[in-house]
C-alpha cells in the first residue's frame, strides 16, 4: 500500500529533536513514576502512567494531531484545576476538620495512646531490650538492684545470672541483648511492646519510649476489634463507632479523637441552618456584590479616561504618562494592601498626617469610611489593568469607521457612543466579567487592608462590614483560628460561591454576544 | 509507518532508561556502603529560623553516638500548626517539631502528638513548663522555654519600679515624655499584653482545676470582668491607652525614648539597642496581683511517627541537656525551661527578671475552645478603649457571644 512520505516520519532532524524532547519526558515521567512507588501513592503513580502513555501515543501517532497542541495545557488543567476542583467537591461531603482530621485506624490508635496512664508510685526503671529467638522482651532492673525480664505474652519474672553494668542489663542467660542499632531496625514493634508486670492485667504493663527507661502504665481504654468497640475500664462504659465519625456511649458522651466520614449535605444545611449567621449573611453578600460591580465598574471608567487621554496626538511626553501610570500594576497586591493600610491608620497613617495635616479620620475603623477605603484602593490598584486592556483595543479601533462617522456628520459625542465604546467592549467585556469574578472573590484585597474589620455590633459572630463572602467562609470555617477548623463547611461554602460566580459570568457571557453582533 | 511508531517508542524508552540508570545505580551503591546495621533511620525535625542552629547543633551531637541521621527542615513558624494537622494523618509529617503549648488542645483532639515520658527528668524542668504541656495527667511536649511578658523600664527616665497602675502613670507624667506608658493594644485589640491588667481585676478567662490546669467555663464575665472593663474606658478616655498604639508604634516609641515604659516580652530587646533597661513585675490596676501569660515552647512527637523510639531518645537525652537548652536560649532570647540552664541564663538581670515575673505567671490555656475566646475578645476591648462601645454591656455580650460560639 502506498503510505506518503511527510516530513517528520522520517529520520529528519525535526524528529530527531522531537525523539530527544520525549525522551526527556520520559525519563522525567519515569522518574516520578519510581518516586510515586517508593512513597506508594498508588494515585499519582497511575495517573503519571496514564499521562505518559497518553503523551508517546499523542506524539507518535498521525492521527492526534490537535493534540499535539493541547495535550500540555490540558495535562495542566487536570492536575492544577480539574484535581484541585473535585477534592473540594469531595471534601464538602465529608466532615473533615478539627476533632476530624485522620483515618479510624489512627483515631483508634491515638485514643489508646491517649488513655494510657503511668501508675502513680511506679519506678521508672533502667531497661535493656532482650530477644527470646525472634520475640522482644525488655529486661529491667527494679530499686532494689533485682533482674527481670518478661516479653509481651511471659509477664516479668526475676532472672538470676544475668550481668549488670553501670545499673543496666548488658547480658542476659537465655536472652540475646540488642544493641542499639538493632533495636532502632525493630523500633515500631519495641515502642508497641507491653510487657505485663504480672499475671493480672490490673497490675499494668511496662512500656518505654527510648528504649533505655522503662515505665509501668496501665491503660483506661481498650479497643476491642472484633466488636468494633472501645470500654473504659474503669468506669466500664462501652463506645460504639457512631454515623459522625467517633465513639459514642449509650448515652451519648463521645470520645474526643473522631475519624473523617461522609456526611452527605450536613454542611449544606450548616452552612444556612446557622440563626447567628442569617443577618450578617444578608448584608456580606449585598456588600459583596456592591464591592465588585462597583470595582469593575470604578477601575474601568478611570483606566478607560486615561486610555482616551493619552491616546491623543496632542498630548505631549505619553509614553512617560503611560509608564508611570502602570506604576501600581508592578507592585504585587498584597503589599500594596499593607502598605495602605499602614498609609491610612488613623493617628499615624501618611494620609492623615502629612496629606490631612494631622487630621485623625477613622478610615479603617468607620463602618462607611472603611468600604469607601476598600474601594478606593482596589482602583488604585486595578485601573492600570483597564488602561492597559483600553489602550489596546482602542489602538485597534478600525479607522475607516470613525471617518465614515465624521463623514456623516457626526459629532464627537455620537461618534464616541455609538461607535467607539460598542466597539471598545465587544474586546473588553469578556475581560470585565473575569474581573468581576476575581473582585468577587479578592480575599487578598480584604484580609491585607481591613482584615473585614470593623465588626457589626449587632452580630453575634466575629465578621465586620468589609467582609466579603470569601472572608467570610474563611472565618466561619474557623481558618483565622477563631473557632474549631471544618473544612468540610469551607468547601461547602466555596462550591456554592462558586455555583453563584460561574451563573453570573454564564449569564454576562451570553449577553456580550449581543455586542458581538455590532462589530 | 507502524514500524517507525514502534522503533521510536523502543528508542525513547531506551533512552529514558539511561538516563534514569545513573541516579538508580547510586542509590544501589549508597544502600550497600551503608552500614548494614539499620543506622540508615533519620529523624525528621521541623525548626523555625531562630531554633534552627541550636537544634542542629544538639542534632551533631545525637548523629555522632548513635549513627542515626537528623534531617533538620527549617519551616515558617506560622505554617508549622496547619502544616502538621494535615500531613501527620498521610503519614508525611515529621517526627518531631517545635511548637507552643498552647496547640496542645488542637493537637491533641485531632490525634496527632503522642505522649512523652518524662520520667523523673520531669523534676529538672520549670514546674509551669511541664504543667503547661500536660493534659488529663499527660505530658505531651518536651518543654525548652518560658516566655511571657513584664514591665521594661528606661531607667534613664524612671529609676524606680512602679507599685501600682496609677503609680506607673504618675512617674510616666513625671518624667514629662510624649507617653506615660506604652502598651500595644491596635484596633483589633491585644488581650494576650492585657491580660496582666485584666487578672487584676480578678477576672481570669477560665476557670482553673485545682492542679492549675484550666476546665472549659468561662470566668472572664462577673464582676471583675465589669470592673476592668470601666476601667479600660477610663483610661481610655484620659489618654492612657490608645487603639492607635500598635506594636510597631510602641516600639519605636519607647526605643526613642518616648516612654519610661512599655508592656512588652523579651523578643522586644533586640529594638532597644543599648538603653539601660530594668524588668519589673506588672503593676497592678485592680489591687490583685497581676499575672500573664506564661507561653512554653517546646517539641512535639508525632502520633504517626515511624522512629517514635529516636525521636524519644533525641528528645529526652539530648535536648533536655542544659548545653542544648542554653544554644536555645542564645538563639531566642526566652529563659530556658530546664531549671539548670535557666539559673545560667539568669546571670543576666533581664533575663532574671522576666523569669522572676513568670514565676507568678499563669500558662495560657491550650484548651480548643480559646480559638473562640481570642476571636471576640481583643475586639471588645478594642471598642471600649475607643469608646465606641459602652463598656459593661460590650463586656456582657463578649461573654455571651464566647459562650455561644463555644456552645
Amino acid at each position: 500500500m502506498y503510505s506518503p512520505v511527510t516530513r517528520g516520519s522520517g529520520w529528519s532532524p525535526g524528529f530527531l529533536v522531537k525523539l530527544v524532547l520525549i525522551a526527556l519526558v520520559d525519563a522525567l515521567g519515569v522518574y516520578a513514576v519510581l518516586a510515586a512507588w517508593g512513597a506508594e501513592s498508588w494515585g499519582v503513580l497511575a495517573a503519571m502512567v496514564a499521562l505518559l502513555l497518553v503523551a508517546n501515543w499523542a506524539y507518535f501517532s498521525k492521527r492526534a494531531l490537535p493534540l499535539k497542541y493541547i495535550l500540555p495545557g490540558l495535562a495542566f488543567l487536570l492536575v492544577y484545576q480539574v484535581y484541585v476542583v473535585a477534592y473540594t467537591g469531595y471534601v464538602a461531603f465529608t466532615n473533615y476538620g478539627d476533632g476530624h482530621n485522620s483515618t479510624k485506624e489512627q483515631a483508634i490508635e491515638a485514643l489508646l495512646v491517649q488513655n494510657e496512664r503511668r501508675v502513680e508510685g511506679s519506678p521508672s526503671s533502667p531497661l535493656t531490650v532482650v530477644a527470646d529467638g525472634d520475640t522482644l522482651g525488655f529486661a529491667v532492673v527494679s530499686p532494689d538492684g533485682a533482674v527481670q525480664a518478661g516479653t509481651a505474652d511471659q509477664p516479668l519474672q526475676a532472672v538470676d545470672g544475668a550481668t549488670v553494668d553501670a545499673g543496666r542489663v548488658t547480658a542476659l542467660p537465655g536472652y540475646d541483648v540488642l544493641d542499639y542499632a538493632a533495636v532502632l531496625e525493630r523500633q515500631q514493634e519495641v515502642t508497641e511492646l507491653r510487657v505485663p508486670v504480672s499475671d493480672d492485667p490490673n497490675e499494668g504493663s511496662v512500656r518505654t519510649q527510648d528504649a533505655r527507661t522503662g515505665y509501668v502504665f496501665t491503660s483506661t481504654l481498650e479497643y476491642d476489634a472484633a466488636s468494633d468497640t472501645m470500654t473504659d475500664t474503669t468506669t466500664g462504659v462501652t463506645y460504639t463507632p457512631n454515623d459522625d465519625g467517633q465513639f459514642e456511649a449509650a448515652d451519648g458522651t463521645t470520645l474526643p479523637v473522631g475519624w473523617r466520614v461522609l456526611v452527605g449535605l450536613d454542611n449544606f444545611v450548616t452552612a444556612f441552618g446557622d440563626d447567628r449567621y442569617a443577618g450578617p449573611f444578608g448584608k456580606i453578600l449585598v456588600w459583596t456584590f456592591a464591592f465588585a460591580v462597583l470595582s469593575v465598574a470604578s477601575t474601568f471608567l478611570l483606566g478607560l479616561f486615561l486610555a482616551i487621554a493619552f491616546n491623543d496626538a496632542r498630548l505631549r511626553g505619553r509614553r512617560v504618562y503611560r509608564t508611570l501610570v502602570i506604576l501600581p500594576y508592578a507592585i504585587p497586591g498584597f503589599l500594596a494592601a499593607l502598605l495602605w493600610s499602614g498609609m491610612l491608620n488613623r493617628s499615624y497613617g501618611f494620609v492623615n498626617e502629612v496629606l490631612l495635616g494631622g487630621a485623625s479620620i477613622p478610615w479603617l475603623t468607620d463602618p462607611v469610611l472603611a468600604k469607601l477605603a476598600v474601594l478606593g484602593v482596589n482602583l488604585w490598584l486595578g485601573f492600570p489593568y483597564m488602561f492597559l486592556i483600553c489602550t489596546g483595543a482602542l489602538q485597534s479601533l478600525p479607522t475607516d469607521v470613525l471617518e465614515a462617522a465624521k463623514i456623516d456628520g457626526a459629532g464627537r459625542w455620537r461618534t464616541w457612543r455609538s461607535i467607539t465604546l460598542p466597539l471598545l467592549l465587544v474586546a473588553t467585556a469578556p475581560l470585565l466579567i473575569s474581573s468581576f469574578a476575581f473582585n468577587f472573590n479578592n480575599f487578598t484585597l480584604i484580609y491585607m487592608l481591613t482584615g473585614g474589620g470593623p465588626r457589626f455590633d449587632d452580630a453575634s459572630v466575629p465578621l465586620g462590614h468589609t467582609d466579603i463572602l470569601i472572608s467570610m467562609v474563611y472565618s466561619v470555617s474557623g481558618l483565622d483560628g477563631t473557632a474549631a477548623k471544618d473544612y468540610g463547611l469551607a468547601s461547602a461554602l466555596s462550591i456554592v460561591i462558586f455555583v453563584v460566580v460561574a451563573t453570573i459570568s454564564a449569564l454576562a457571557f451570553r449577553r456580550t454576544r449581543s455586542l458581538e453582533e455590532i462589530a | 509507518m507502524r514500524r517507525s511508531i514502534l522503533t521510536a517508542a523502543v528508542l525513547t524508552t531506551t533512552l529514558a532508561l539511561a538516563a534514569c540508570s545513573g541516579g538508580a545505580e547510586d542509590q544501589a551503591g549508597g544502600e550497600e556502603s551503608a552500614p548494614p546495621s539499620g543506622e540508615g533511620a533519620t529523624l525528621t525535625v521541623w525548626v523555625d529560623e531562630t531554633r534552627q542552629a541550636a537544634v542542629e547543633e544538639a542534632a551533631t551531637g545525637f548523629e555522632e553516638a548513635t549513627g542515626a541521621q537528623v534531617e533538620v527542615v527549617l519551616k515558617n513558624f506560622e505554617d508549622i500548626r496547619p502544616d502538621f494537622l494535615a500531613q501527620v494523618p498521610t503519614g508525611k509529617g515529621p517526627d518531631i517539631t517545635v511548637g507552643a503549648h498552647d496547640w496542645l488542645g488542637e493537637l491533641t483532639t485531632n490525634g496527632v502528638v503522642a505522649p512523652i515520658e518524662l520520667g523523673d527528668a520531669a523534676d529538672a524542668f520549670e514546674p509551669v513548663s511541664v504543667s503547661a504541656f500536660t493534659q488529663d495527667g499527660q505530658v505531651y511536649g518536651l518543654p525548652y522555654a518560658v516566655e511571657n511578658i513584664a514591665l521594661i523600664r528606661n531607667t534613664e527616665l524612671a529609676p524606680e519600679a512602679p507599685a501600682t497602675w496609677d503609680d506607673a502613670i504618675a512617674a510616666g507624667k513625671d518624667a514629662g515624655t510624649k507617653y506615660p506608658l506604652l502598651i500595644q493594644t491596635s484596633t483589633e485589640g491585644d488581650p494576650y499584653t492585657f491580660y496582666p491588667l485584666q487578672t487584676s481585676f480578678g477576672a481570669p478567662v477560665f476557670e482553673q482545676n485545682e492542679d492549675g490546669s484550666y476546665k472549659p467555663e468561662l470566668a472572664l464575665g462577673g464582676e471583675g470582668g465589669t470592673a476592668f472593663a470601666e476601667w479600660l474606658a477610663d483610661q481610655g478616655d484620659a489618654g492612657n491607652l490608645s487603639t492607635d498604639v500598635t506594636y510597631d508604634i510602641a516600639l519605636a516609641a519607647f526605643a526613642k525614648g518616648e516612654s519610661p515604659f512599655i508592656v512588652g516580652g523579651p523578643w522586644m530587646l533586640e529594638s532597644f539597642g543599648d538603653l539601660d533597661l530594668a524588668i519589673d513585675p506588672i503593676p497592678s490596676a485592680g489591687g490583685e496581683p497581676a499575672q500573664p501569660f506564661v507561653g512554653v515552647a517546646g517539641f512535639y512527637v508525632s502520633a504517626q511517627s515511624e522512629n517514635a523510639l529516636l525521636a524519644n531518645d533525641f528528645l529526652v537525652n539530648y535536648m533536655a541537656t542544659p548545653e542544648a537548652q542554653l544554644a536555645l536560649y542564645e538563639a531566642g532570647d526566652r529563659p530556658p525551661a530546664l531549671i539548670e540552664a535557666a539559673d545560667t541564663a539568669s546571670e543576666d538581670p533581664i533575663t532574671a527578671g522576666f523569669r522572676e515575673v513568670g514565676a507568678d505567671a499563669v500558662p495560657m490555656p491550650s484548651l480548643p475552645e480559646m480559638g473562640a475566646v481570642w476571636a471576640y475578645w481583643g475586639v471588645t476591648e478594642a471598642a471600649i478603649v475607643s469608646g465606641k462601645s459602652d463598656p459593661a454591656k460590650a463586656w456582657d455580650k463578649m461573654v455571651a457571644d464566647i459562650q455561644g460560639e463555644i456552645g
